[in-house]
């Protein structure tokens, strides 16, 4: 009997070392970001690198200016997401409420699947494909712009966000959408007043992780943004998001560098965005199983 | 009165071109791919190695490639993720800890792929010295695959009725022989799909690779964990953006993007497919 108990301890306790593996690696993120980020602020102060208007950090002396870097991540993030979040709405909605359901046990799992699409497949449409039709149509100097990055970049969260908030549509009880109907509302009626309203805080957690996606996307605004760091202006000007600028230039600057710290600087900003909406979108979730029950 | 029901229509009409424009501008895309990337497509090109500085020859280096770094992260990533799954739903109690190891896991998540870049060159490439290297971007993309293994593990744990542990402890068997007897084996078709799900999205990434060890070129497919390999997803962008000739390399381009779209989607449909067949199965 004590031997069999003692078999017990040891698997007990790897289990649990494996488990902490998780958390390490969480640390380790944030420990080597915010070490190897930390020097660029001997060179410049917080404040020159978050208003600096000029990226030119090759120069001599170089200048490490990130406004028009993040004016690039947020102008893109809120223009896919005001293009896909309609859309991916309107299909959680069709899925869960109106579509037959033969064709919802096909389509569901397409929409999954599709999630998968590497982004790298979407840039490369991105470049090859909308940029010339956008550039012929519209006559402007080049296709690559905030406008391609961020339809292409829309075409990738419709999928994600749709799903997740197709999840919590169909997951309100069916007691709720019976006592509409018995009313006498109409399935638009029913939809909007009592099933949309009881899924909200999926749909919302749905609409925040697709923008956190958004942020942190690199592949399409890589190859179809255009790459130039300066404020847009418009929707057809270029632009350089942090993630892309990451990919683009560490590739090319010697590590330890004041490029190099401010790279890593940048993908702290990244890392602090993305966290902070993932950590909203988490509290959202927890206060909406919590109201439901 | 009747300005209600036309309002239904109508919105059940707006409700079904929402689904007609995702499958038209979705479905173009993919047919427009596989047009185009189907003329190139030929033995020849998945069996040879790029030539004459990646304008003619096929794709074999990248293709062995991707297949060797999604080795490199399932290793890490399905044990480590699995055993955080059982931690989580066997033996953890509600306490401080676990609510950590869960804000750790699903933060993982969220971090955005160039950022797990930057962590893998600082860590795996530069402070442990393991270089620009298979072995590098293999395990940084194993730490991207951590969280989704983790998450499909679990779910497949909780679908384990309570009865099949209840049933072990009553034999007198102690949690682990029940979670390795029992439990395990009850949840691993699941866990597998999981698992197939995480090959997908690990095959199909390019901004962790890029500075960890993913190479321009390369002539040799990698011998050792230590060398450099091709990979596809970076194949395409280097075509793409820096070839020696980007307008007369079109048709390796699309044949690249074309394998690169059967490799991620054939393993998340066969993934989709058999969990599918699974919960049939568990709902008869």
């Amino acid at each position: 009997m004590k031997e069999a108990m003692k078999g017990d301890i040891l698997p007990r306790r790897i289990i649990t070392g494996v488990a902490l593996t998780g958390m390490t690696i969480m640390i380790f993120i944030l420990f080597f970001l915010v070490k190897e980020s930390l020097p660029i602020l001997r060179e410049v102060t917080l404040l020159q690198i978050l208003t600096g208007k000029e990226w030119y950090p090759t120069y001599d002396p170089p200048s490490f200016g990130m406004l028009p870097l993040i004016a690039g991540s947020v102008s893109v993030t809120m223009l896919s997401a005001l293009l896909a979040i309609p859309l991916s709405l309107g299909l959680a909605i069709f899925l869960s409420e109106a579509c037959p359901r033969l064709l919802r046990e096909i389509f569901k799992p397409t929409l999954e699947i599709l999630g998968f699409l590497p982004s790298v497949v979407l840039g490369f449409i991105g470049m090859m494909v909308l940029a010339p039709w956008l550039q012929e149509k519209l006559d402007l100097m080049t296709g690559l712009n905030l406008l391609n990055a961020s339809i292409l970049m829309g075409i990738m969260i419709v999928p994600i966000v749709a799903s997740i908030a197709e999840d919590s549509l169909s997951s309100v009880p069916d007691d709720l959408r019976d006592a509409s109907y018995a009313m006498g509302a109409t399935r638009w009626e029913t939809t909007t007043r009592v099933v949309f309203p009881a899924a909200l805080p999926g749909i919302l957690e749905a609409c925040l992780l697709g923008v956190m996606r958004a942020v942190g996307e690199t592949m399409v605004v890589l190859m179809a943004a255009g790459g130039s760091a300066v404020i847009p202006k418009s929707l057809f000007d270029a632009v350089r998001p942090l993630t892309s600028t990451i990919a683009a230039e560490m590739g090319e600057t010697p590590v330890g560098s004041g490029h190099y710290h401010a790279l890593f600087f940048a993908g702290l900003l990244l890392f602090l965005f993305t966290w902070a909406i993932n950590l909203f979108a988490a509290r959202i979730e927890a206060r909406g199983r919590k109201w439901r029950e | 009165m009747k300005s209600r029901f036309l309002k239904d229509r109508l919105a059940t009409a707006v409700l079904w071109s929402c689904m007609g424009a995702v499958l038209v501008i979705l479905g173009g895309i993919l047919v427009f791919l596989v047009v185009q990337g189907a003329g190139a497509l030929s033995w020849e090109f998945i069996t040879q190695p790029p030539r004459d500085s990646m304008t003619k020859g096929g794709i074999l280096t990248p293709l062995i490639g991707t297949i060797q770094l999604v080795l490199v992260a399932m290793a890490f990533a399905f044990p480590v993720g699995v055993l955080t799954a059982v931690y989580l739903n066997e033996y953890a109690s509600t306490d401080r800890f676990t609510g950590l190891l869960r804000l750790a896991v699903r933060s993982l998540a969220g971090v955005p792929s160039v950022v797990f870049g930057l962590f893998g060159l600082s860590l795996f490439v530069i402070f442990l010295k393991f270089g620009s290297s298979l072995l590098s971007a293999g395990l940084t993309l194993g730490c991207l695959a951590l969280p989704v293994i983790v998450g499909a593990s679990e779910a497949a744990l909780k679908a384990v009725p309570q009865d099949y542990r209840d049933a072990s402890y009553a034999m007198g068997a102690t949690r682990w022989q029940t979670i390795r007897k029992v439990v395990l084996p009850a949840a691993f078709p699941a866990i597998l799909t999981g698992g197939i799900l995480s090959i997908g999205r690990v095959a199909g990434e390019t901004a962790p690779i890029i500075f960890t060890g993913a190479a321009f070129f390369t002539p040799d497919i990698a011998r050792s964990l230590f060398s450099q390999v091709m990979a596809l997803p970076y194949h395409v962008l280097i075509l793409a953006t820096a070839g020696t000739n980007i307008e007369e390399t079109r048709g390796i381009q699309y044949g690249t993007i074309l394998v690169l779209l059967l490799v991620v989607l054939g393993i998340t449909l066969t993934g989709v497919i058999w969990r599918a067949r699974l919960r049939m199965r568990s709902s008869r």
